[in-house]
């Protein structure tokens, strides 16, 4: 009787968060018509759409942009967050504990308020209008990513790098040849973390990008949306059909990565 | 050079990437922000120094007001309901046995879903007329609200779609009720502790330190509110009367007067304030948990 209960419940968890999936890319398959018809099954069926959206705005440009941005910001963030994590976990020297302080108090720290001066940094040094603010900060590390693999290197047998130091093993050897190999899981996690987070973010794309053509994937539906979702004369069926087009990457992308999504979540938890 | 010299010296060079970019990104922007809310700064002449003018204007100002409110009321809707539900997801993906993975997945893939795409859709299943929502609403005998348009319902509906990526919080709640120990459980049985108080006087204590961790993350990340809602009734979005009232919150007002009007002196000035609003909330929190959250190992 209670095992009724409990599948009952995971039922409707499945219908309430499934549903929306399957009602946009259904949706995005039906003729202007009938988009808001709930129905299941597009009929008739019009794939027409993703032809249409294609050819108004530049979707493969923005598809284009949206990899490279968030494959620097991913590459960076991982890059540059594993060399600072290793520093703070590896060597032992006078004001490290007060800096990592630091590194934990900046993730407390709302984003806005450093929106508006950093901008103006940008825009000192010419580079406002471009895609290079979105994921060049990345290139100094990220406070919760320093945080996490951290935690992966001091959970790191100290034997094997002890023995390589022994053998004369610099710094650097011991971090490239030693740290990243054995901090892998947890570079993954860093990268797929980073990686959604540039594909999926908004808000640095409306501060500093002017040029439809230099536009990530979510700006871009920012303008679709904008475009064909107002008014009587509202073209749903292109704004689905775009929406579509910019959530399958990242849901493929889970289904692949997912453990490691997971796994990020729960470090998040800071204890 | 000493062996500790030698140390030090490589530790510096390993942090030094974020020196470097804590003093260009963080410290500097925030020693900057600050001078810049003392001034009034369009871009186009110079900043011109004007005291506290910029903190005044705010103070009067009936926008902020109407976006703390907003933002304050959105707030307190979101996140009692993203802990609740998170919480009874997660109890009951735990009973799903082999079936958790595939149901944890279900659950997580909104998380993965980009905002403005989320924003797109959810406009047309929240749509008052004939949005699968109120469709749905309708089998059991209920019409529902015109959630995109009638300002009452905008702050209602946003939390009901925020709903959707409960997912992230849920598989934080899996985690930490896989390590609450079972004994406990049967002591608890073999007392005759009903299912309610199970969870009352062991569930919860067990998880309370995960509990408190989102309740503050939440509430920081929930006064920030930005992407969905900016996406729905902002921008070009004609759209500026009634809906965009209701859903302007606290970092869209801000954004708006930095980035639209440039008032980058004023918008420097609202920044703060929100920061203190946000440190003043969380403070409050974690007053607040000393209270209510056991840590394992601790004495009660």
């Amino acid at each position: 009787m209670k095992r009724v209960g409990v599948w009952a419940g995971l039922l409707v968890v499945a219908l309430a968060f499934g549903y929306p999936f399957w009602w946009l890319v259904s949706a995005s398959l039906k003729d202007r018509a009938h988009v808001f018809d709930n129905a299941l099954l597009p009929r008739p069926f019009s794939p027409g759409n993703y032809v249409e959206v294609w050819r108004a705005v530049p979707l493969l440009t923005w598809v284009g942009n949206s990899v490279a941005v968030g494959l620097a910001a991913a590459v960076a963030a991982t890059a540059a967050s594993a060399v600072v994590a290793f520093g703070f976990a590896m060597f032992r020297f006078p004001g490290r504990d007060a800096l990592f302080g630091v590194v934990l108090a900046t993730m407390m720290l709302p984003a806005a308020v450093t929106m508006v001066p950093v901008y103006l940094e940008w825009h000192a040094l010419g580079l406002a209008t471009t895609q290079i603010p979105l994921w060049a900060q990345n290139l100094f590390g990220s406070a919760f990513y320093i945080f996490l693999l951290r935690q992966f290197f001091l959970g790191l047998p100290g034997e094997v790098f002890d023995a390589a130091k022994v053998d004369g093993a610099n710094a650097w050897r011991l971090f490239t040849a030693l740290g990243l190999p054995l901090a892998r899981p947890g570079l993954v996690v860093v990268f797929v973390f980073e990686l959604k987070a540039a594909w999926t973010d908004l808000i640095k794309p409306l501060i500093y990008l002017r040029e439809p053509d230099l536009y990530t994937l979510p700006r871009g539906l920012k303008a679709v949306l904008d475009r064909f979702g107002e008014g009587g004369e509202a073209q749903w069926e292109l704004v689905l059909a775009a929406s579509a087009v910019a959530t399958v990457p990242m849901v493929l992308l889970f289904l692949v990565a997912q453990r490691y999504f997971v796994r990020g979540t729960v470090t998040q938890h800071v204890e | 050079m000493s062996v500790t010299g030698r140390e030090a010296r490589a530790g510096w060079l390993f942090l030094s990437p974020w020196i470097i970019g804590f003093l260009a990104f963080t410290a500097g922007p925030m020693l900057f922000s600050l001078w810049l809310s003392l001034t009034h700064y369009d871009m186009l002449r110079p900043p011109t120094y004007v005291g506290l003018d910029n903190y005044r204007e705010a103070l009067t100002d009936e926008r902020v007001g109407t976006a703390l409110w907003n933002t304050v009321f959105f707030t307190a809707l979101h996140v009692p309901a993203q802990v609740v539900l998170a919480l009874a997801l997660a109890s009951l993906l735990r009973r799903a046995g082999r079936a958790a993975g595939f149901f944890r997945t279900v659950v997580y893939l909104p998380v993965m879903t980009p905002p403005v795409a989320l924003a797109a859709l959810f406009l047309l299943l929240l749509n008052g007329q004939n949005g699968a929502i109120n469709a749905f609403l309708g089998w059991f005998g209920f019409t529902g609200p015109n959630w995109t348009t009638d300002p009452t319902w905008i702050k209602p509906g946003l939390v009901v779609m925020s709903l959707w990526t409960v997912g992230s919080t849920a598989v934080l709640y899996l985690a930490a009720l896989t390590r609450v120990p079972l004994e406990r459980y049967e002591a608890a049985r073999l007392d005759g502790a009903s299912p309610w108080r199970q969870f009352w006087h062991i569930t919860l204590p067990g998880i309370s330190g995960t509990v408190y961790f989102t309740v503050v993350v939440n509430t920081i990340a929930s006064l920030q509110v930005f992407t969905e809602a900016y996406a729905m009734f902002f921008g070009a979005r004609a759209k500026q009367s009634a809906e965009g009232d209701a859903a302007l919150f606290y970092v869209i007002h801000l954004f708006q007067e930095a980035f639209g009007s440039l008032r980058m002196g004023y918008a420097s000035a609202l920044a703060w304030g929100l920061f203190l609003v946000i440190a003043l909330v969380t403070a409050v929190q974690v007053r607040l948990s000393r209270r209510y959250v056991h840590y394992e190992g601790e004495r009660p």
